[in-house]
């Protein structure tokens, strides 16, 4: 049993310590809005964070996590579609079949608290989501309209 | 927390009201058919409207992101006068469909027929929906039908100025005829077709709420992890079932088929575990020894064979090439390819002595429910498949053998339902690959460089073959002359060359085929559009001016070519360092094409700067939407141009993952301007066309920037690097 800290909530998790997050958020915990595209860390549609971090949640197990981290899957982003990459998702329609975006938003998040005015190579840097239906223009322009440039 | 995935009563019931009768799982739903219609009054198939004014828009077809959900929703709307913001959706199940007499026609969502092949029947259910709701209205204020009119949801009677809702008619209007030959608006009246309304469907991909087949959770579910013989052909011998069965979770290893095998276990991730861990004995087949090279060496035999099936023909190409001035030749390939769509093959499926029901994202809801009847044993009307959103299409889900698979495996488990998930590895090794084809290329220009014929040889895979034998002529597979045709939907061919033969010699490796989005338009695109770049550069002809030569009687074709040259700034420099590429092509209905601006550094490494696409789709119902299909077709088109082959050693495919098969990221991602030059007489697809041209314009501006011409594919094979 692992006590995991997700969304502001204690989670007892009943896995193997070897499980993935990915499939401890997604089978244990419920949270399927964190997705499985690859499981090698390549796709980034797991994409959760941890502590504030993006990290691809497919490679890190569950024995690895303290119980004070404070994990943060999409569903607990915002309450109400009110972060500001949200909002500018909203606004252009970015996601085409959506499966990649949770793992999108949850990158750009982090990098808009990071660096509250991304560069385009910054952007470059810190996006490195697969997305197989093409939204990456719109995925820089939700990025810098959510920042303001 | 663990309710958030499950899913509702009402989020079931929404996906499937049409069929909530038929629908019960285990856990009772409030309603039986009769009184849901009550509840929600349906006016025609296509369109409920709810007392408090709600509107449901029945979609037939699938959304895998293309937005033709929004877009057919916006079809029916517009007829119906309706108050868009009022406007939802739903999707009928297929098994529903059977037994109303395919009232909502063709599932099928593929080849960008979405909404080219339905607009007219959805506008006319729209239509008839809008004359009964007035008919109904003028029936209760006892005045004639013609004194009133619709618009916003809102019937009016105009002499009075009374004003009554479609909600509160609606119940009323259900019970009318529903009327024949209904009046259509012309496109230039349209207030919410043609117009980029926002997509219906963004909100629930924002939050995690949006539930893919890879999501679905039923009470009771367990999962399956499934694996079959890696080498095409080949069997499944035995498995040691004993060696996992105490492993965490595990609650059953069952033979799908003769050659499959799944662990079925509480959750997946164990399944998927106890799966790897399983002994398995293969008989690999017929072909365990066939490899790139073995399938390679077949198709250039195909290059010179004497007996080919004749795609286009005008005059004689062999006899104008060869008493020509100038004879240029270039042989192209172009390689095997996963769609690789981001969500992984799934469904899940409760089986039981009476019934059967799936839940499963899917191109074609019928297939799906075929594929479920003959794999459950049961009749038709004791079978139904329920749609869920897709995580990418592709093609790929046109096919249901993932279907059949999660049916053949929740048999094995009578009253449980399973859900399959297969992993990225599998997904990868079970293809339905882009077809592996190689084209010559041979041309004759005569003094003044002008082309005097042409022969292209295709040597390669039938998609027909593979998928749909019965669909071949006498052999011949006309899907492979796609964008080469004489006419019709699939051409017309861009070029009047007075002498022309293309033709097709049939080589089917044993790697199965499929539909893979933008289909044989992809390589045949590239064939034809980089070899009019070496013509033009055989004959000192600029590439622009010597297609325009060739394109006297095809100004559509021309039209969009002009669009992207100018849009590209053909003719005037290009910044230091950088070169353009053109490239045009017909097909799905549509006339596209694309220029591109690239840079090719000293060592090798291909940047592009810049992309101008113009399409002309024939009318367009959503032009943010169909620029989001032009703008993520040069992301399908030059992730397939620049990474993506399969590679096939001892018969079996040798990429597994996004590793080794990898997918372009936004790094690599061109701008891209798209213009839209709907010409307002034609209906034609945008889902697919542009991927076409995404290469060959790339490849030409390569050339341009290099004077190296790649002529195989993907490019990251090719050695760019400056000497």
């Amino acid at each position: 049993m692992a006590s995991l800290n997700v969304n502001g909530r204690v989670v007892e998790i009943d896995a193997h310590p070897d499980t993935p997050l990915l499939w401890a958020l997604r089978e244990q915990a419920g949270l399927t809005g964190t997705k499985y595209g690859c499981g090698i860390a390549q796709c980034g549609a797991c994409t959760v964070h941890i502590d504030g971090e993006p990290v691809r949640s497919c490679s890190i197990t569950l024995g690895s996590l303290k119980a004070n981290q404070k994990i943060v899957t999409i569903e607990g982003l915002s309450p109400d579609i009110s972060h500001p990459i949200q909002k500018a998702w909203l606004q252009l329609d970015v996601p085409q079949c959506g499966y990649c975006q949770s793992g999108m938003i949850m990158a750009a998040a982090a990098l808009l608290a990071k660096k509250p005015k991304p560069t385009d190579a910054d952007i470059d840097e810190a996006m490195t989501n697969i997305c197989r239906c093409g939204t990456y223009n719109r995925v820089r322009a939700g990025i810098k309209l959510a920042a303001g440039i | 927390m663990a309710d958030n995935a499950v899913l509702s009563r009402r989020s079931l019931l929404k996906g499937s009201a049409a069929a909530a009768g038929a629908f019960t799982l285990g856990f009772s739903i409030p309603f039986t058919e009769a009184q849901a219609q009550a509840a929600t009054p349906e006016v025609n198939a296509w369109v409920v409207i709810h007392p408090d004014d709600r509107i449901v828009v029945r979609i037939a077809r699938s959304e895998m992101g293309q937005g033709t959900l929004t877009g057919l929703a916006q079809l029916v709307a517009e007829e119906l006068e309706a108050d868009w913001s009022k406007v939802s959706w739903e999707y009928p199940t297929p098994g529903e469909n059977l037994r109303r007499n395919r009232v909502w026609r063709n599932f099928s969502t593929g080849g960008s027929r979405g909404i080219r092949e339905s607009h007219q029947y959805v506008r006319e259910g729209g239509a008839a929906a809008r004359i009964m709701l007035v008919q109904a209205a003028a029936k209760e204020w006892g005045v004639p039908e013609g004194e009133c009119r619709a618009a916003k949801s809102v019937i009016t009677h105009t002499p009075t100025g009374r004003t009554v809702t479609y909600g509160k008619v609606a119940a009323a209007a259900a019970k009318l005829e529903v009327p024949k030959d209904v009046k259509l608006k012309p496109a230039s009246e349209w207030t919410i077709a043609g117009k980029s309304v926002k997509r219906l469907d963004t909100v629930d991909k924002l939050n995690g709420k949006q539930v893919y087949g890879a999501d679905i959770r039923l009470p009771g579910m367990l999962n399956a992890a499934i694996r079959a013989c890696p080498v095409f052909g080949g069997t499944l011998v035995s498995f040691d079932a004993a060696k996992v069965t105490g492993m965490p979770g595990v609650k059953k290893v069952v033979q799908v088929d003769r050659r499959t095998v799944a662990v079925i276990a509480d959750h997946w991730w164990q399944a998927k575990t106890a799966l790897e861990a399983l002994p398995i004995t293969w008989d690999n087949g017929p072909h365990a020894s066939a490899s790139s090279e073995t399938i390679a060496a077949t198709l250039r035999e195909g290059l010179d064979a004497e007996q080919a099936f004749e795609g286009n023909k005008a005059g004689d190409a062999k006899g104008a090439i060869a008493s020509a001035a100038k004879r240029v030749e270039a042989t192209y390939s172009y390689p095997f390819q996963n769609h690789a769509c981001m969500e992984p093959m799934n469904a899940t499926a409760l089986w039981t002595p009476e019934k059967c029901e799936v839940w499963c994202p899917t191109q074609n809801g019928e297939s799906a429910l075929a594929a479920a009847i003959e794999a459950s044993g049961h009749p038709a009307a004791k079978c139904d498949v329920h749609k869920v959103h897709l995580g990418g299409g592709f093609g790929r889900r046109g096919r249901s053998d993932y279907v059949t698979q999660a049916v053949l495996i929740a048999k094995q488990m009578p009253g449980t339902p399973v859900k399959l998930l297969w992993s990225r590895e599998e997904d990868m090794l079970q293809g339905t690959y882009h077809p592996i084809t190689m084209a010559r290329m041979v041309g004759g220009l005569d003094k003044d460089g002008n082309l005097v014929g042409l022969h292209m040889r295709i040597s390669g895979q039938s998609i027909l073959s593979g998928v749909n034998p019965q669909g071949l002529q006498n052999g011949r597979d006309p899907v492979v002359f796609q964008g080469l045709n004489p006419g019709g939907q699939e051409g017309p061919f861009g070029y009047g060359i007075p002498n022309l033969l293309i033709d097709h010699a049939m080589r089917n490796p044993h790697v199965p085929p499929g539909f893979w989005r933008g289909v044989n338009l992809n390589q045949n695109a590239i064939y034809v559009e980089c070899f009019m770049d070496e013509l033009a550069h055989a004959a000192g002809v600029d590439p622009l001016e010597f297609r325009r030569r060739l394109m006297k009687n095809t100004p559509k074709h021309l039209a969009v070519l002009e669009a992207v040259a100018k849009g590209i700034g053909w003719g005037s420099p290009s910044a230091p360092g950088t070169a353009k590429g053109l490239a045009q092509i017909m097909g799905f209905g549509s006339y596209v094409a694309a220029a591109a601006e690239v840079s090719v550094s000293n060592a090798g490494e291909i940047k592009v700067h810049r992309i101008v696409a113009a399409t002309n789709p024939g009318h367009v119902v959503n032009p943010d939407q169909v620029a989001a299909q032009v703008e993520g077709s040069f992301v399908y088109g030059l992730s397939a141009a620049f990474h993506q082959e399969c590679t096939v050693k001892n018969g079996r495919i040798v990429e597994e993952n996004f590793d080794t098969y990898p997918a372009m990221r936004i790094n690599e991602m061109p701008k891209v301007e798209s213009i839209l030059v709907p010409s307002g007489d034609f209906w034609g697809g945008v889902g697919e066309p542009t991927i076409a041209v995404a290469a060959p314009a790339v490849m030409n501006a390569i050339f341009a920037a290099t004077g190296k011409r790649v002529r195989s594919l993907p490019l990251k094979n090719a050695d760019l690097r400056r000497a």
